[in-house]
């Protein structure tokens, strides 16, 4: 078959790969119909996720259909249409009883890497690097899913891929980053990174009951896209001297009552300390770039809630904690739990809530990933979201 | 100071010692008081200084006491040497004297350091290590009473195989094909709770094992505390064991523990061992990180 692998820092290749088989009893082979390059996949591309090796096949946004399932297997049968979602979870352990999938104890066979890195290990991951299991990831033709049993959402009525995708990650991700704020009705949202995942996170607020949501980027088309499609109120932070100023200003000088970094570990930065973040990153001395973080952080109002859907990998430095603990903020983070959001999620788009499908602004054959990969990441043509396509 | 930094020091006083043995033999011996050349014995001592002093600065610090038993054999032929140079009426006799009480002091210390160093390197090396597993203490019991079902999620167990109700026969995976057998026998028996046991004299490696299920405070789980130990032996048969049992063992058995909590939880151990991969050969070399980490 034809899978996306990384090929080494800033460099991806379509190959040809041989097709996946079954290896355990709970796995299942999804034939995919579309599949999405996220911008976690554009860490992985930038080489600033350690464990990756030379032709690992990437992706971890895909749908499809069932073509083989294990024998353990019993809720899907070959012909079912699935979403399948990023994180990898049994079902069985402590965090997947608590609905905390992306903390799953057993799906993670390269643990002990994670465990060396962060203490303990989180769930397995597709196509996200060793540490995350080294699973083969799912911009390909076909993939293995492990506990398909668990995972996979079947979408039986007659709602598109382009609708019901994003369910795998971005939709979810951002649900989750609001909801995690806690959003009393009326309160004010800030989002930094009007991507993806920004805008679900926007578009969720809205659901939460957020008052006014306030979207900071310094991308053109994707403020529009936040202002147009989200409904936002918008700061071009390429436009202002101080993002925490403005939002004091808009917020009778309290600050929004939650901060959301959607951007994670290779924000923009600017002044002296944009410039320190880059340098230290650049000689790897310092993993993750947190200037959006510290934006969040100081601007977020006494006693709010810091939200982080963005992806962090490493250590960071100039961190405000001191913000943190003399303000009495609430950090809340983690990957998304993905599982426990396909079904509500699903019903919003069924009931026309929501169509997933604005972001989409690109659609192209699985073969053209590479040039993908770098459209995204340069924002070349206005590229906010890219939808792949196997078999064309 | 450490045995281990003693050991190290005087693998560097050996290798001072066989390069002016090495290169400058007359002078030396003109030192220690001998008057006639016994320039190739001296060079040969040298060498053998030089052997010792190296294989103390390489070897693995659990591994230094053979380096400096064979430094304690050393300091007896130099004492030997030096109690024949008494009989020659040519012999510098205050400067012999000298030199001699200096390698019996050495000699003292050599002994003194290779007898700790035998001892820590012998005594027995246990590891501990809890994990909690949602199944109940009797399911964990009753899979794990099974000794059979070891090899299942501890890889470098070939075969175990129940000869009576205590007795069973282990088989383990050394490196290059080679084995490790033992016998063992079940010496406490608390069913659903604990088991323990020991292997039987005329093993490979002397190893004993306990595990015990205690049900968790939240009521869905149990918690599994094991602690194994063996007795580490010399020779080459150690150096099999040390590497069956991992310079980390501890990493090993928090790695068996952790496929037998995969597999009572999920009933499979999760693996991309076999998936497809753009490169040749589809193994990763994290994989194979994970697994030396094992079994290494």
């Amino acid at each position: 078959m034809k899978a996306n692998c990384w090929c080494g820092i800033g460099e991806v290749q379509v190959m040809d790969v041989p097709d996946p088989e079954i290896i355990n009893p709970r796995d299942a082979i999804v034939k995919i119909t579309s599949t999405a390059i996220c911008g976690s996949d554009l860490h992985l591309f930038d080489g600033y996720v350690p464990t990756m090796q030379k032709g690992d096949i990437l992706g971890h946004e895909f749908m499809g259909e069932i073509v083989e399932t294990g024998r353990n297997v019993k809720n899907l049968k070959v012909g079912d249409r699935v979403v399948v979602p990023f994180p990898i979870a049994c079902g069985n352990c402590y965090f997947c009883d608590k609905q905390m999938f992306s903390l799953c104890e057993n799906s993670n066979p390269n643990a002990s890497i994670a465990e060396k890195m962060w203490g303990h290990s989180p769930c397995g991951i597709f196509g996200y690097s060793h540490m995350t299991g080294g699973y083969a990831g799912g911009q390909a033709e076909y993939a293995r899913v492990p506990f398909a049993d668990i995972g996979p959402i079947k979408i039986e009525n007659g709602l598109t891929d382009e609708q019901v995708l994003f369910l795998s990650d971005i939709f979810p991700t951002g649900y989750m980053a609001a909801e995690q704020c806690n959003i009393q009705p009326g309160d004010t949202i800030a989002v930094w990174g009007c991507g993806p995942v920004g805008q679900f996170t926007i578009k969720s607020a809205w659901m939460l009951g957020a008052g006014r949501v306030i979207a900071i980027d310094e991308i053109p088309e994707r403020l529009r896209m936040a202002k147009e499609q989200g409904r936002a109120e918008i700061i071009d932070r390429n436009e202002v001297d101080s993002v925490a100023e403005v939002l004091n200003e808009m917020t009778g000088g309290r600050g929004p009552d939650a901060t959301i970094d959607a951007v994670g570990m290779e924000a923009s930065g600017h002044g002296l300390l944009g410039t320190y973040d880059r340098i230290k990153q650049a000689m790897r001395m310092e993993t993750d770039r947190i200037s959006a973080l510290r934006e969040c952080i100081m601007s977020c109002r006494n006693g709010g809630t810091v939200s982080i859907p963005g992806v962090y990998g490493g250590f960071v430095d100039k961190m405000p904690l001191g913000s943190i603990m003399n303000r009495s903020l609430t950090i809340k983070t983690g990957q998304t739990h993905v599982h426990r959001y396909l079904r509500p999620l699903l019903e919003r788009i069924k009931k026309g809530d929501i169509d997933p499908s604005f972001v989409i602004t690109h659609t192209m054959p699985l073969t053209d990933a590479p040039e993908g990969y770098k459209m995204f990441r340069d924002h070349d043509d206005e590229c906010i979201k890219i939808v792949l396509k196997p078999g064309r | 100071m450490k045995q281990q930094d003693l050991a190290r020091a005087l693998g560097w006083f050996s290798i001072g010692l066989g390069v002016a043995e090495l290169l400058a033999p007359r002078k030396f011996e003109k030192a220690i008081g001998v008057r006639k050349n016994h320039n190739g014995l001296t060079r040969s001592y040298g060498l053998r200084e030089l052997t010792a002093g190296i294989g103390l600065l390489a070897a693995d610090e659990k591994k230094l006491s053979p380096w400096m038993w064979s430094r304690v054999a050393g300091d007896v032929l130099d004492l030997a040497s030096l109690g024949s140079g008494f009989s020659s009426e040519r012999n510098h006799k205050g400067k012999l004297a000298l030199a001699s009480a200096a390698v019996l002091g050495v000699t003292v210390a050599d002994i003194l350091c290779s007898v700790q160093l035998t001892k820590e390197e012998t005594e027995p090396t246990s590891v501990r290590r809890a994990v909690s597993i949602r199944k109940s203490p009797q399911e964990l019991y009753q899979f794990w009473r099974n000794f059979e079902n070891l090899p299942r999620f501890m890889y470098h167990l070939e075969a175990v195989t129940v000869t009576d109700g205590t007795r069973s026969h282990w088989v383990a995976k050394g490196p290059a094909k080679t084995k490790v057998e033992w016998d063992a026998e079940i010496i406490d028996d608390e069913p659903n709770h604990l088991i323990a046991w020991q292997s039987l004299p005329g093993s490979d490696v002397e190893n004993w094992g306990t595990i015990r299920f205690d049900p968790a405070q939240n009521g869905k789980e149990t918690i599994v505390h094991v602690e194994l130990g063996y007795i580490p032996p010399g020779g080459a048969l150690g150096a099999i064991v040390a590497k069956l049992f991992g310079e980390a063992p501890e990493q090993q058995i928090k790695d068996d523990l952790r496929h037998f909590k995969q597999l009572m939880e999920t009933g499979e151990i999760p693996t991309t061992e076999g998936q497809s991969a753009g490169r040749a050969k589809s193994a990763t070399k994290y994989e194979s990180y994970v697994r030396d980490l094992v079994s290494a």
